[in-house]
């Protein structure tokens, strides 16, 4: 991913170029991250996911939100084929990344999910690695090894997720050492490190108290500018700071899917309404 | 005001009230839970106290008598009631030392294998099976390793390993079949079951978070397994490998019926051995005199402190290899 990738058409690595920077020709607000069509998800009988149809816009902030069980971390999750780790998932419909199809014949999950990386509701850095560690540990499963480089993309990384400052001096120090704050900033700056082109975030900041969760809302605004950042919460009120877009699930279904300001203010379902005024949920 | 009565029920006798009926938590009670766990955890290591010095006790003519010789010694004459165990802790120390270079790359391999690739449909029929392998009498063991497992040995394996590493003092001299290395085999065998299944566990109880955090990454199967389970789950592996370690040492029907029994140290493994447990049962039969008694008592006595020794030097390398990490992370 760092190293220069070849730039052939339709493949997986044609956006990255050298040190990761993305290519001009695409236009962010033109291209849609990704183009789901149609998509349902079953789990064994279980459908999770019922006929959804939604453009998410690159370089922007996305957030999903919608009651408990309505679906939202199952569609994070097949955003990156995640999902597939549960046995007896099935999958219809289409996933386009960047237009090319993420369930097509040939394609490595593991390839989709380093260019789609994920922070997880509970942090989890790797108990037995350092700080250090964990930032590097996906570049180096990328076969970097250079010293220097590794070094450059470690701050770099540990600077944009705001957490340089406070370990600078504590790399060789646990992850675990860490509050839990601190540690899911980490897990961020882990899965930036290897600089994908989108960022999954399933309900980030849940598990943390206010302070933290405001710093991880202000991060994921610095996010933006290199990102396009998807996001699941269960609070309204994070998806109204934070995102640009919003997108109401219900029992597996998308209600609504607008600007973040419209569709707070002027819902045009009566489900979303019914949601965002409190009345269920 | 008036008060509702509950309409009453045919053949129901007056109850007095709810409040009344429940009894006040009783501090006796903890107090009696917590004098008779004590007890318990008190009882079995007073067991392990009592056994060491009852092994003492009973052996104590043969360490006035030979004292620390016994241990460096290495002449089993009962005749001439000569008495040196040296061959048997060495025989019981390499035959477990075999056991354990085969068994746990294989026990490892089949829990990451049945935790973290084996389909679904597969696990439960593998699982099954190695238990059942632990299920085995020791006796049949030992009874197939000597009429199936011996000429196999002697036919195939041995002589290739001869022809291979015939220079090194470990693979020289002639083949009986029955050897050192048949002895470490069959023990490998016995302990394969249960260094599996406690693996097994362990590897289970890895959180799927961390498979999680390996996957987001873009980690293939084998790099999760190495990065977020097994350096998760090492110091757990580590307590499995002791484990059976422990089962090793000790074994001892099937390896006196495949090791030779034979008291002499020979590099070659191709040669005969004899471990403590065997020479106890071989002998405790024939012990007519006292010293002779006394002797095997002794035997038994070094048998259990290097068990012990081995669970302590196990214990020492776990936290010194991954307590390192886990003590900092408390802070």
């Amino acid at each position: 991913m760092i190293e220069t990738a070849v730039q052939s058409p339709n493949s997986m690595s044609q956006q990255v170029t050298d040190q990761g920077t993305h290519l001009p020709t695409v236009a962010p607000t033109e291209v849609p991250a990704f183009k789901v069509q149609n998509l349902s998800i079953w789990y064994g009988q279980k459908q999770a996911i019922n006929d959804v149809t939604i453009d998410i816009p690159s370089k922007t902030i996305t957030a999903i939100i919608g009651p408990s069980g309505c679906g939202k971390s199952t569609f994070l999750r097949c955003l990156n084929r995640m999902h597939e780790l549960m046995p007896h998932t099935r999958v219809e419909g289409k996933v386009l990344f960047q237009g090319e199809d993420l369930y097509g014949a040939g394609v490595d999950p593991a390839a989709v999910r380093r260019r789609v990386g994920m922070v997880f509701q509970k942090s989890n850095p790797f108990p037995t690695m350092s700080i250090a560690e964990n930032v590097t540990v996906g570049l180096k499963l990328n076969g970097l090894r250079k010293r220097s480089l590794l070094d450059e993309r470690l701050e770099k990384s540990l600077r944009m997720a705001a957490l340089w400052d406070e370990v600078k001096d504590d790399l060789k120090k646990p992850g675990m050492s860490l509050s839990g704050g601190q540690q899911q900033r980490l897990c961020i700056a882990r899965a930036i490190a290897v600089e994908p082109e989108v960022v999954l975030m399933d309900e980030p900041a849940s598990a943390l108290d206010p302070i933290a969760t405001m710093k991880i809302e202000e991060l994921i605004g610095v996010l933006k500018s290199n990102y396009t950042i998807v996001i699941v919460t269960h609070n309204m009120q994070q998806a109204s700071r934070v995102s640009d877009k919003t997108a109401f699930f219900y029992v597996g279904k998308l209600i609504e899917f607008n600007d973040t300001k419209t569709l707070f203010s002027q819902p045009k379902e009566k489900k979303t309404e019914d949601y965002i005024t409190g009345r269920f949920g | 005001m008036n008060v509702v009565t509950r309409p009453s029920i045919p053949g129901e006798t007056e109850q007095p009230s709810l409040a009344t009926q429940m009894s006040r938590p009783s501090r006796f009670g903890d107090r009696a839970f917590e004098w008779l766990t004590l007890a318990m955890a008190l009882a079995v290591i007073a067991l392990v106290f009592l056994v060491g010095w009852q092994l003492a006790r009973g052996s104590q003519l043969a360490i006035a008598k030979f004292g620390f010789h016994f241990l460096t010694t290495s002449t089993w004459d009962p005749v001439a009631e000569q008495y040196g165990a040296l061959p048997f802790i060495y025989g019981t120390i390499v035959s477990s030392l075999i056991a354990l270079i085969i068994a746990v790359p294989l026990s490892i391999a089949t829990a990451v294998y049945l935790t973290e690739l084996a389909p679904l449909w597969v696990r439960q029929p593998l699982v099954s099976l190695i238990e059942m392998l632990a299920a085995i009498p020791s006796v049949i063991l030992g009874l197939w390793g000597i009429f199936v497992m011996i000429p196999w040995l002697k036919a195939h394996p041995f002589p290739l390993l001869k022809t291979l590493f015939g220079w090194t003092p470990f693979f020289e001299g002639p083949i009986y079949g029955i050897s050192m290395l048949a002895g470490g085999i069959i023990i490998a065998i016995m302990i394969l079951p249960i260094i599996t299944s406690v693996s097994r566990e362990i590897l289970r109880s890895v959180p799927n978070l961390q498979r999680e955090a390996a996957y987001a990454l873009g980690a293939t199967r084998w790099e999760v397994t190495r990065i977020a389970v097994l350096s998760y789950a090492k110091k757990g592996l580590a307590g499995a490998v002791i484990l059976g370690l422990g089962r090793a040492l000790g074994e001892t029907m099937a390896v006196t019926m495949v090791i030779g029994n034979t008291p002499q140290i020979k590099a070659s493994l191709f040669a005969p051995g004899y471990t403590l447990a065997s020479v106890i049962a071989n002998e405790f039969t024939e012990a007519t005199t006292d010293l002779y008694l006394q002797a095997l008592f002794e035997v038994g006595l070094v048998l259990f402190g290097i068990t012990i020794l081995a669970n302590l030097i196990a214990q020492v390398l776990i936290k010194t290899m991954a307590g390192a990490t886990t003590t900092r992370a408390v802070q």
